[in-house]
């Protein structure tokens, strides 16, 4: 088994085929995406699949050391960040296939007028711990 | 008086009352079910009063669990009859029952990490939760993984043995997944093997186990006091566990004595050279190479073809070895870390210090990656470098 990182970009990704931003859809459309996600998650439970989803706030802050004995400084958030993240969805699979196949299924929740987004979703796996035997 | 539970014993018993359960008609669910709620009893209640007779008394509360989980009151009543009839299995009942679960939650309809959960719970005794923390998913997905494994099998007979080979990958996937949570997989899949040798004479069971141990007595060797990657040839030998090790060889020239090789005897062979090996210069790469040849042709596999070629590189020098390595795919994973290895010893530290670097971007894990960074880091301090 295999951990991948599913990606949703707030912006920074390519643009989706159903490109229209979620405050232009009808409340509906929005209940339904939301359900979408939701039962998504819950089949990936169901198939021993599932390890973790969370959705991010979209404004941030940097934060750095200002050195010892200093409040660390912090800044933004800077609206020219390119990148934005805004959720991601972490699944424990059999394979590359299965985790790309997966993704697939996610980008196709469904947007405005109630047709899949086909959005762009970051896939990243996970580094794992060495294996015992590696000679 | 309150003694703490000693758990490894209950969880060697758990195979044999699954199979108790299973003779007395309860089908491979229901009865893992119902030895799980045991098990759980078990840890509650023997430390106040402990019984004479472990394995009775899990019987006894695993098959009442299961009746209790039937319900059906009539049903009852017959099973309880054919019970009073029925004499407890013999050991050689006991053995069949035990190999015949180790085939069935390996069963080739399974996926690994479904055959994987599947083996932990119901042959090892883990509970949902020890296995979800060492897969490091949550409790409620591997619950799930593992009821559906139980669908899987739930109709298999076993009119024929299945297949050993099955059964060892397994076990091998098990032991290489190492220790993440507080269950140490590694010990685990060791403790499994052996119980396996007891009552499996193949020759590869032997040979895993002795793969097993062998490398399992170089563990405190493997990462430095920062938790770094320590790799072979840099090992502190001396704190190789020599009885594990003495053990390893000795389970090994047993099976090959037998004269039935297979991949896991020939990997032990190579584990036993290393370890057998009082410095790394001392190391016989010639013999090494020649059981990589028989790894090669046992299985095919790239991996092993890699591995030999680093073996050629130390036997033959590392001319010899990139010649091995450049009849390879270049895509095979640790490729390119092999190629930096061999290029270095070659004495081309530059094309070394670039391979080690993409060998690092392109590592699966994280304790490689670093490991990796630090080798190109190292040539490209070196002056000139």
């Amino acid at each position: 088994m295999a951990k991948y990182l599913l990606l949703k970009h707030y912006r920074g990704a390519p643009a989706a085929v159903n490109d229209v931003p979620m405050e232009k859809w009808t409340p509906e459309e929005i209940s339904a995406h939301v359900q979408y996600m939701q039962d998504f998650a819950t089949r990936l439970e169901g198939t021993g699949e599932f390890v973790d989803g969370q959705a991010l706030a979209p404004e941030g802050t940097w934060v750095r050391s200002d050195g010892e004995g200093r409040p660390p400084v912090t800044d933004g958030p800077f609206a020219e960040t390119k990148d934005l993240i805004a959720g991601w969805m972490v699944i424990d699979v059999d394979s590359h296939e299965r985790a790309v196949e997966l993704a697939g299924e996610l980008s196709a929740a469904p947007g405005a007028s109630g047709k899949p987004i086909h959005e762009w979703l970051e896939l990243r796996p996970f580094l794992t711990a060495p294996p015992t035997i590696t000679e | 008086m309150t003694a703490p539970v000693d758990e490894t014993l209950l969880r060697a018993i758990v195979p044999t009352v699954i199979g108790v359960l299973g003779r007395r008609g309860a089908d491979f669910a229901a009865a893992e079910d119902a030895v799980q709620e045991a098990l759980v009893e078990a840890v509650r209640v023997w430390p106040d009063d402990p019984p004479r007779d472990p394995q009775n008394w899990l019987v006894t509360v695993a098959w009442r669990k299961f009746l209790d989980a039937t319900r059906a009151e009539s049903s009852r009543r017959q099973r309880e009859l054919r019970v009073e009839a029925e004499p407890e299995p013999g050991p050689a009942e006991a053995r069949d029952d035990s190999l015949r679960l180790y085939f069935l939650c390996a069963h080739p309809s399974l996926t690994p990490a479904s055959a994987v959960a599947l083996t932990l719970r119901a042959i090892g005794g883990l509970t949902t939760r020890q296995i979800a923390q060492a897969y490091l998913v949550p409790e409620a997905t591997m619950a799930q993984r593992i009821s559906r494994a139980k669908r899987t099998v739930s109709g298999v007979r076993f009119d024929r043995p299945g297949d050993i080979g099955t059964v060892l990958r397994v076990l091998y996937l098990v032991f290489n997944e190492g220790y993440s949570g507080d269950v140490d997989l590694a010990a685990e899949a060791i403790r499994l093997t052996r119980q396996l040798a007891a009552v499996s004479d193949h020759p590869e069971v032997s040979g895993l186990l002795a793969l097993m141990l062998l490398h399992h007595a170089r563990r405190p060797a493997r990462t430095g006091p920062d938790g770094a990657l320590v790799p072979l040839a840099e090992q502190d030998r001396g704190a190789w566990d020599i009885r594990l090790i003495a053990e390893g060889v000795d389970v090994l020239q047993a099976a090959l004595a037998r004269d039935r090789l297979g991949e896991f005897q020939a990997q032990a062979a190579i584990a036993a050279l290393h370890a057998d090996a009082r410095t790394a210069d001392e190391t016989d790469w010639v013999q090494i190479v020649e059981w990589y040849d028989e790894l090669v042709r046992l299985t095919g596999s790239p991996i092993a073809r890699l591995n030999r070629a680093v073996a050629v590189g130390e036997a033959d020098g590392a001319r010899a070895g990139l010649a091995a390595l450049a009849e390879l795919d270049p895509s095979l994973p640790r490729f390119t870390a092999v190629a930096a290895y061999l290029h270095e010893k070659d004495g081309d530290a530059a094309t070394a210090a670039r391979l080690y670097a993409d060998a690092a971007r392109a590592a699966p894990d994280l304790r490689e990656r670093d490991h990796l960074t630090r080798q190109a880091a190292r040539l490209n301090a070196r002056p000139g470098g």
